[in-house]
């Protein structure tokens, strides 16, 4: 019995570090894989809201959007109740799951190209690419903030256009409206309501 | 007697520019757009909300109109535009102490304005030349230390900090060498008309090349003003710094505080 109980620990014990290991992504592969996943989407045999929809499926699974929310929030969420940040949360997933799948859906057949990493810490490491230029426009570097606390599970978390970080942009687009509404958070909640609308 | 207004107005404006930085930390080294700050917000509210009527009434359609060129001309038209923005650049690249780029901005001016035929065709990169980075005088002020001051929103000209501003009339005191042989000085080959029409082609060259993007951001902020106030600050930031590094222009601390794995 006690021999059966020992092969069943050691069992689990080498499964579950073999997952662990073989569960961790490297964040330039993720980017590619993501960004593969997403020119799928965007390609022209789906109408717009079929696109829509897989885009935003895509990002759930690949964005840390819980954790793009707190940054935007800035110096605001640390002086706000348990209920607001919950109200937040939620509001904030919705406006920018409309936002980032209305944004991606213009663009048909994106090409791009992974060119390099730089592991920043062990938190984060940035993965440089390009988006192939066309008649229409010129080539385009876009930066990713790969967030890697889990290996097995990198998360993007910011993207850098050009050197403009949108999540900074975000952050400061939140900050304006609440400044503009006497430092009032709500002010927030209302705008990002009528946004999903 | 121009040259001494002018001259008194930007000596103003860099006096009012130091008593705005008045924490005397230097902005760029703090590494974050949002210090910069906005004395005159609702008049340049007003002034932004003036400029995107002016747009949709005339520069957005022209550039439209534009956007239907064959692409070989709009290319053309660009590169010649890029082409005469050397002339202030190079003088740039010396008062910042990049006398290599200055040589090779020179060599490209040189190549493209020749063999490109006046700027048409970008013959500098075909043969090797690094990519052309532009500079102007708010970037050497920039690069010199001093701060942005108050973020200002110009009527038709767009978004600016009183340094950019203030570097601006470099332009138009010396600095320039298109304005010089064409709008200072009668040099008999170049009319005032010369300049201005290529002030306003860049103007609609750059509007044309971002029209989505503009569209697109329009569309998806909930406060267009602050979006773009915050692109160009960071835009700024990062041709200050002059680095094609991100990680050496974005702040990394208010990330790091945050977990959700």
């Amino acid at each position: 019995m006690r021999l059966k109980k020992f092969l069943i620990f050691t069992f689990i014990i080498i499964n579950f570090v073999g997952i662990n290991q073989s569960y961790s992504i490297e964040p330039d592969v993720f980017v590619q894989s993501t960004v593969n996943r997403a020119s799928e989407a965007l390609n022209n045999k789906y109408s717009k809201e079929e696109k829509i929809e897989k885009l935003k499926q895509i990002a759930s699974e690949t964005v840390d959007i819980n954790g793009i929310g707190y940054y935007t929030l800035g110096v605001y969420r640390k002086n706000i109740s348990d209920n607001e940040i919950n109200q937040y949360e939620m509001l904030f997933e919705q406006y920018f799951l409309k936002s980032f799948s209305s944004r991606l859906a213009e663009y048909s057949n994106p090409e791009i190209e992974v060119v390099s990493k730089k592991k920043l810490n062990e938190n984060y490491t940035m993965v440089s690419s390009v988006l192939v230029g066309t008649e229409q426009r010129p080539e385009v570097k876009i930066d990713w903030r790969i967030y890697t606390k889990n290996a097995g599970n990198p998360l993007i978390r910011d993207l850098i256009i050009e050197g403009l970080s949108l999540a900074r942009t975000q952050k400061e687009e939140f900050s304006s409206i609440i400044q503009s509404n006497d430092g009032d958070i709500n002010a927030l909640f209302s705008t990002l309501k009528e946004f999903i609308k | 007697m121009k040259k001494i207004i002018i001259t008194s107005l930007i000596s103003l404006m860099l006096a009012t520019n130091v008593s705005a930085d008045t924490d005397g930390e230097n902005n760029l080294s703090k590494k974050n757009s949002g210090e910069v700050k906005d004395c005159f917000e609702s008049v340049n509210r007003a002034t932004f909300k003036f400029n995107q009527v002016l747009d949709g009434v005339i520069f957005e359609p022209i550039a439209k109109a534009y956007r239907v060129l064959p692409s070989p001309v709009r290319a053309g038209t660009g590169n010649a535009l890029d082409n005469l923005s050397t002339l202030v650049t190079i003088p740039n690249n010396i008062l910042q102490g990049e006398f290599k780029k200055a040589g090779v901005n020179t060599g490209r001016f040189i190549v493209n304005t020749t063999v490109g035929i006046v700027g048409i065709f970008d013959v500098a990169e075909k043969i090797g030349f690094s990519e052309y980075e532009k500079e102007d005088y708010g970037q050497t002020l920039g690069v010199m230390g001093v701060g942005p001051g108050c973020y200002l929103i110009l009527p038709v000209l767009g978004p600016s900090t009183i340094r950019d501003t203030a570097g601006s009339f470099a332009n138009i005191l010396g600095g320039d060498a298109w304005y010089n042989v064409t709008v200072a000085n009668d040099t008999q080959h170049f009319s005032e008309f010369d300049y201005y029409a290529s002030r306003v082609g860049s103007g609609i060259d750059f509007r044309a090349k971002n029209i989505d993007s503009f569209e697109n951001l329009e569309k998806n902020s909930m406060d267009f003003y602050a979006s773009v106030r915050s692109l160009y600050l960071q835009d700024r930031q990062q041709k200050i710094a002059n680095s094609n590094a991100i990680t050496e222009t974005q702040n990394d601390s208010d990330w790091e505080e945050i977990e959700t794995q």
